[in-house]
């Protein structure tokens, strides 16, 4: 029959150009979601100023991002990972159980995590300790430890607004929640002198837990999405207060109204002032076996953190992105192919 | 007299009449009325479910099909763009698109004192932001492209920045804009003066249809044209590998192959393959094409394969079914008059399963358009912005997905971008719409019954 014999051979067709191994001319980038648009917009620059491909950049979180980096050195695997937080040893373990032994750690600057409610809500002063006593599982009350009972944010501090508290976090898949958990709820346990009575009532190991555990009577509720659905969450429930990047904050200011945070407010100058305490730095990793074997890549990676990109005045700061003051040491490190050091 | 002409004698020892409904019909009676009730509600709460559905994505999503140009003459200022002055296309591949975007920047600005506009409050960031970052990168190609046109005069079409777009869509008003760090009220009226003289226009945009993805700061950019080719290429892929399998098995399954043991067991595995997660098909996927096999990431070649391998047990139970609806009268009549076994299923059988097993088909392809999780773990969920290449080698170049570009755009931080996933959607909509009509005018064309 004709149509079969037609479907055979194109089958065969496809089945040949299969077989033949085509060289890949793209970057290849993969992993967190906060780098994502800094590193699409890096690469439509790229794409547009260069006589490379487009690199193709994909998302799915730091963790999924490392993982699939570290699964080999070759033509089909990634060649960079964007993480929203430093690799960890036993990432660059797995790393090099599959043959990539040497990794390039590059800083493109720092990201602020804001905090944030509908547009039309109360005005916010937050201060860590506000944060640990209104979100924490267990909390000092007249030196006693009691299960969370603040209910208002004005039972915290009374010159807090009288609102119920309701406030949206990242998921414990995201970066930013380490983030969140260790410089604010942590930071506020602390600040607040929690710290020392859990340690003395419950020893140090249970102690320690019990100043970045979360409540889990709803008052907290995690968000595993992106920002977009702690948006969505805000202007359903008008009392919720959502834990945003800068960046996300800046393109939203529309319908979202920021809070203070130790008296000052975010943005890109305050952060870089290291001011705003709430910020993290923000990294991609190169595999180095793939520079000179896949065309543009390291290429892309000094275009990526040139000051036309990744400095005060480029398009990354605009959207968001606080700038490296130290960027023209990773310029360096990335002209000069500086490897991690081996642990 | 006429009295005795009835049989009488028949009555019923009951006394009942067809006039009035006894007890018991009006409680049957009942029973169907509320049956039928019920039956309405249901196709009413569906019907209301998809017109809800219908009606949101439609409303958000029809902007993505008009876009906002702004036309005015752009001077390519060759001491800019030409330093050296030999119009070497060499030498003017080193200036950025950044040089452009000041290019673009001054002539809106002379364009604004040339035709008397004066906006209040008007900054300079207001001016150059209005023009989207696009814009430069399409002068820029335009200026390689014909080196010549350095140091003239042209007349630019360029696309207006994801707000001053989302003003004229209604998305954006004076209040947001106040409250907006991208755009502010001034420049909005900047906007409208420009619109007043004839400069600005919304117009319906095809760019929509045909450009690929763009970063988060040009949102106004942002097409689904590698989305659409992505989705046709691994459509072309399912078609060539699921089509040809799936018959062929069914084919043998049901005519040829002796019941026993072994066939009910793959019988019941294919069933059972059908309600697999989607998401499993990715993970083999990943282990066997991409580790294994050596194909590249981010490919229609791969997503083509994924999809073949979740397409398979649907096509499979289509055709057998198709097959199964053959009367066995058809077989023995021409057994009977001496074909063989394999000449009565393919000159006999198959021409009159043909429709149902193309049905099969679409409705399997239809399926697999709309498939985004087995692609998550192959590196189909990507920006990219190269157009693949012509198949076959096409077939290996990275590209998205149309249900994929929904998913992407969903999660970006510019409100821009969710008017885009609607348009996307809608895309994907007409695209699923043009198969099942297909898939019916095939039955109605070809179906035969017995």
């Amino acid at each position: 029959m004709k149509s079969a014999k037609l479907a055979v051979s194109a089958l065969a067709i496809i089945a040949a150009s299969a077989t033949v191994a085509a060289a890949r001319d793209q970057v290849q980038v993969s992993g967190s979601s906060t780098v994502l648009p800094y590193s699409t917009i890096v690469a439509e620059a790229f794409g547009e100023n260069s006589d490379f491909p487009t690199p193709v950049v994909e998302s799915g979180g730091s963790s999924a991002g490392l993982k699939k980096f570290c699964e080999g050195v070759g033509e089909n695997t990634i060649d960079i990972a964007n993480s929203s937080r430093p690799i960890k040893s036993s990432e660059v373990e797995a790393c090099k159980a599959n043959g990539v032994a040497d990794i390039m750690e590059v800083r493109i600057g720092y990201d602020g995590i804001v905090f944030a409610n509908d547009i039309a809500g109360a005005d916010f002063q937050y201060t860590a300790s506000d944060w640990f006593n209104a979100l924490a599982a267990q909390v000092v009350v007249d030196g006693k430890v009691v299960a969370n009972p603040y209910t208002k944010w004005n039972e915290i501090r009374a010159e807090l607004p009288d609102q119920e508290i309701l406030a949206f976090v990242p998921g414990t898949k995201h970066g930013t929640r380490e983030v969140f958990e260790e410089k604010v709820i942590h930071a506020g346990c602390e600040e607040s002198g929690a710290a020392e009575i859990f340690n003395k009532e419950l020893g140090e190991e249970k102690g320690g837990e019990a100043c970045g555990a979360l409540r889990t009577d709803g008052k907290s509720v995690d968000i595993d999405g992106d920002y977009t659905e702690t948006l969505a969450r805000i202007q359903s429930a008008k009392n919720g207060i959502g834990v945003f990047g800068l960046s996300f904050y800046e393109n939203n200011t529309d319908k979202l109204k920021v809070g203070t945070f130790a008296g000052v407010a975010p943005s890109t100058e305050t952060i870089a002032k290291g001011e705003y305490a709430v910020s993290r730095p923000l990294f991609f990793y190169v595999k180095k076996a793939h520079i000179g074997e896949i065309a543009g890549l390291k290429e892309f990676v000094e275009f990526f953190v040139s000051d036309e990109m990744a400095g005060p005045e480029g398009p990354l700061a605009a959207y968001g992105l606080v700038s490296d003051p130290a960027l023209a040491d990773v310029q360096k490190a990335v002209a000069d192919e500086t490897v991690m050091a081996a642990n | 007299m006429t009295d005795a002409t009835f049989p009488v004698s028949s009555a019923p020892a009951a006394k009942s009449s067809l006039l009035v409904v006894d007890a018991r019909t009006r409680k049957r009676n009942a029973a169907e009325a509320r049956f039928r009730a019920y039956g309405l509600g249901a196709i009413l709460i569906s019907v209301a479910l998809l017109v809800i559905l219908m009606f949101t994505i439609f409303r958000d999503g029809t902007g993505a099909f008009r876009q906002t140009y702004l036309e005015i003459p752009v001077t390519l200022d060759a001491a800019q763009l030409d330093k050296v002055g030999n119009r070497d296309p060499e030498d003017l591949k080193k200036v950025l698109t950044t040089s452009y975007g000041k290019i673009l920047e001054n002539s809106l600005q002379q364009a604004i004192t040339s035709n008397g506009i004066n906006v209040e409050g008007l900054s300079g960031p207001d001016v150059a932001n209005l023009i989207s970052k696009e814009a430069s990168a399409q002068l820029r190609n335009r200026v390689l492209a014909n080196p010549d046109l350095v140091g003239q005069t042209v007349d630019a079409r360029v696309l207006t920045n994801g707000r001053v777009d989302g003003y004229y869509k209604g998305r954006v008003t004076m209040e947001t804009a106040a409250r907006d760090s991208n755009t502010s009220p001034a420049q909005l009226q900047l906007a409208d003066a420009l619109k007043e003289k004839g400069l600005i226009a919304t117009e319906w945009n095809w760019s929509f249809l045909t450009m690929p993805d763009a970063s988060d700061q040009r949102p106004e950019a942002a097409g689904v044209g590698i989305a659409i080719l992505g989705s046709l290429y691994m459509m072309l892929v399912v078609l060539v590998l699921a089509v040809p399998i799936g018959v062929a098995a069914s084919i043998y399954l049901e005519e040829f192959a002796p019941k026993n043991r072994l066939t009910d067991i793959i019988e019941v595995n294919i069933s059972n393959l059908a309600a697999v997660p989607s998401i499993v098909f990715g993970i083999l996927g990943l282990a066997a094409f991409i580790n294994v096999a050596g194909l590249p990431q981010s490919a229609p070649i791969v997503g083509g394969l994924v999809l073949t391998l979740m397409t398979l047990p649907t096509i499979i139970i289509a055709t057998r079914a198709a097959l199964k609806a053959v009367p066995p009268s058809i077989r023995d009549a021409a057994l009977g008059v001496g074909a063989s076994k394999m000449q009565s299923v393919f000159h006999h059988v198959l021409p009159l399963a043909m429709p149902g097993i193309l049905t099969g088909t679409i409705i399997g392809l239809a399926q697999a358009l709309g498939e985004t999780a087995p692609l998550l773990l192959i590196g189909m969920v990507a920006f990219v912005r190269n157009f693949p290449g012509a198949p076959p080698e096409g077939l290996m170049d990275p590209a998205s997905a149309l249900p994929v570009q929904v998913y992407n755009w969903t999660q970006r931080a510019d409100p821009a971008f969710f008017e885009r996933a609607s348009g996307a959607i809608i895309v994907l909509l007409v695209f699923l719409l043009c198969m099942n009509l297909f898939a019916i005018f095939l039955r109605r064309k070809f179906e035969r019954r017995w």
